[in-house]
């Protein structure tokens, strides 16, 4: 039964079995997204503080978690965490892979706000600035409407990358789709098709995202050139 | 062993960039759809997911048992990478300015003269940066090779943890350490990439 | 009377639906001085591209040296030009940009250089000193080892002078070089063109819009307008003798 050759009727069999953890997948991608879309602005905030020092670190931190294989860092969540003495707390394996790959992940968003805010011409910046408004006026009316439309195509780049990388979770025993195929693979001792099934998953699931962001990034840009244009004549 | 593994998966990562990259851009409509196929299947996947699927796939379908599993993360790893890094290769060729291929032209040089002298190198000085920030991907990537059985250093983290776990707060905030000890020469290049690309190309 | 060393027959240019060039017949002799005016969107700058093979012409004929430059033969037909036969044709232009177009990743001494060494296979030696020559010649011979970043905008476009000539080519081409350059530089660079239009018997086309310039250096003026040449001749016949309204209107544009 151990047949070292494709089977279609393995395929089959295997597919309801990891569809199940489909949705696993997609939660745990949405709640990652989230977290680290809030989880970013924190970041952005802190780098703002004008102090030096203070600044550095910020800066080191965000380059360490940046820098650092995610899966190490859930590893140091499911399993340290709760060991750690005051502090610790045992975490489910979901909350971890959300905080684990959401904090990983922030320190990347957190890079395109600050894109997005560079984007913003100087001159409207001085622009508020002669208008006299307050620094909560002047994000919420000027700066933002203009910093966030950018971001929009990049921030969904990095939501089929988190989408890709949420199987890391099923290191710490989330049940999504590649756990699933593994544990079809361990009963029946045949990885390879429910393997493919999850090659073939994402691929289906990334493939068109990624061309439609592709669209939304030329349709934005060329919005963009036309502001430009606009200004130089 | 983490390190043989990523000298190893870079080196074939930037091959297969190159590869892919060019072959993306050639005339030749299979070339490039062959280079678009690859392309696409990996990087629509996970790594962590072909790392698997090579693990088992390969014995398997090919009735053969891999020498080590080393070459299978090098494998995964390269070729993962490589197609990211294929479009970092295409996009910079692309984006040396028309200006340079018209007075490569006026000067009379060929199609490959154009390649070699003027378009080539300054798409490689634009590629710098990228290439450093995905080298810095690869050293994250290599941590997934000890779910294939290798001993690399989480791997090693993962036994001490099992013997006793009151330490393992430490042992992988020491594994997280050197990671990052091994990133940061890495970051120091990616940053000197930047100033390279900055000065010696023009870019549309 | 020597043979033209470009003639152009009834070449016609369109980019898509847009006609650009409508019929272009036009003989440049050796060593002759042409300036191409005209406004706009006249199609002068497609004249000078389609002779660099830069672009292809939609029909007709450019022969340059006695070779039809956009077709061989093969087999006793005419075909469209592989690479090998535009190389061998072109070898003998040279072109400068309005945007210089400097290899950003060279220094200014190995711009000059690359072509002439692997493109010739010249003598390193002979082409480095003819390089540095003619460099001096253009008022950088202190530059050579700077890259083009930190020249200005006159500097690099003497710089691209120097790398055409280098090339020793028999028809040098000129696509508005002074348009892209601040004022007070325009007047460096126009003083290349002129010792080389006086000191070089190379066949020389400007486009340009510097009018006075172009009426002062030319053997022959075009005035092209909506993709025909709508007049030629010497400068003064062209501007004290032309009846050619559109032409008088645009040059009392330059006259004030």
């Amino acid at each position: 039964m151990n047949s070292t050759y494709w089977s279609w009727e393995r395929f089959l069999d295997a597919l309801p079995f990891v569809l199940d953890g489909l949705w696993i997948t997609i939660v745990l991608t949405i709640s990652c997204f989230l977290f680290s879309l809030l989880f970013g602005f924190v970041w952005t905030f802190l780098k703002r503080i004008p102090i030096k020092s203070f600044n550095w670190i910020v800066t080191w931190v965000m380059e360490f978690i940046r820098s650092t294989p995610p899966l190490v860092q859930l590893f140091f969540i499911y399993y340290a965490w709760p060991v750690i003495p005051v502090v610790g707390v045992t975490l489910s394996p979901m909350t971890s892979a959300i905080l684990g790959l959401g904090l990983h992940f922030s320190t990347y968003i957190a890079e395109i706000y600050r894109a997005g805010i560079e984007s913003v011409e100087k001159g409207q910046w001085e622009a508020a600035k002669a208008l006299n408004l307050s620094t909560m006026d002047k994000w919420r009316m000027i700066i933002l409407p203009q910093a966030i439309p950018p971001t929009i195509p990049m921030l969904g780049n990095y939501f089929i990358i988190m989408f890709k990388e949420v199987p890391l979770a099923s290191t710490i025993s989330v049940a999504e789709i590649l756990l699933r195929a593994n544990t079809y693979g361990a009963r029946n001792f045949a990885y390879l098709e429910p393997l493919t099934i999850v090659g073939i998953i994402f691929l289906v699931l990334s493939y068109p995202s990624a061309v439609l962001i592709r669209k939304l990034e030329v349709k934005m840009n060329t919005r963009f050139d036309k502001n430009a244009a606009a200004k130089s004549s | 062993m983490t390190i043989t593994i990523l000298l190893a998966a870079s080196l074939f990562a930037y091959i297969m960039a190159f590869v892919a990259g060019l072959s993306r851009l050639s005339r030749n409509i299979i070339i490039r759809k062959v280079g678009g196929f690859y392309v696409e299947v990996f990087r629509g996947t996970s790594l962590i997911v072909q790392l698997f699927w090579l693990y088992y796939a390969i014995p398997m379908l090919l009735n053969i048992q891999v020498a080590s599993n080393w070459w299978i993360g090098v494998i995964a790893i390269g070729l993962n990478y490589g197609a990211y890094l294929s479009e970092v290769v295409r996009s910079s060729i692309l984006s040396v300015d028309q200006g340079q291929t018209e007075a490569a032209t006026a000067l009379n040089m060929s199609s490959f003269q154009r390649m070699r002298f003027i378009i080539f190198p300054q798409a490689v000085r634009m590629m710098l940066p990228e290439f450093g920030n995905y080298t810095i991907q690869i050293l994250k990537g290599t941590s997934l090779v000890s779910l294939i059985g290798l001993t690399d250093v989480l791997y090693y983290g993962d036994i001490i943890r099992s013997t006793n776990a009151s330490i393992t707060p430490i042992v992988y905030l020491v594994v997280l350490v050197f990671y990052f000890l091994l990133a940061l020469p890495l970051i120091w290049l990616t940053r000197k990439g930047e100033e390279i690309a900055k000065k010696g190309a023009a870019s549309q | 009377m020597t043979a033209p060393i470009v003639q152009y027959r009834d070449v016609c240019k369109s980019f898509g639906d847009v006609e650009v060039l409508k019929g272009i017949n036009l003989d440049i002799n050796p060593a002759e001085k042409v300036a191409v005016i005209g406004p706009s969107g006249s199609g002068k700058t497609t004249i000078i591209r389609l002779l660099m093979t830069l672009e292809e012409p939609t029909s007709g004929d450019i022969v340059v040296d006695g070779k039809n430059l956009w077709k061989m033969e093969k087999n006793g037909d005419m075909v469209r030009a592989n690479e090998n036969h535009l190389r061998n044709v072109r070898g003998d232009i040279g072109m400068v940009f309005q945007h210089f177009n400097l290899f950003p990743h060279m220094t200014i001494l190995e711009n000059c250089m690359t072509a002439p060494v692997h493109v010739k296979k010249e003598n390193k030696d002979e082409v480095r000193k003819r390089a540095v020559e003619m460099l001096e010649r253009v008022g950088l011979g202190d530059k050579i080892d700077n890259y083009p970043s930190q020249l200005s905008g006159g500097q690099k476009q003497r710089v691209a002078m120097a790398r055409a000539v280098v090339m020793r080519p028999k028809i040098m081409l000129f696509d508005e070089v002074t348009s892209a350059l601040d004022p007070e530089l325009v007047g460096e660079v126009l003083e290349v063109i002129r010792d080389l239009a006086q000191h070089e018997d190379m066949a020389m086309v400007l486009v340009t819009h510097e009018m006075d310039f172009a009426l002062d250096i030319a053997d022959k003026v075009l005035f092209l307008d909506e993709g025909v040449i709508a007049e030629q001749g010497s400068a003064k016949e062209v501007i004290e003798h032309s009846q050619n309204e559109r032409l008088q209107s645009f040059l009392s544009r330059f006259r004030s």
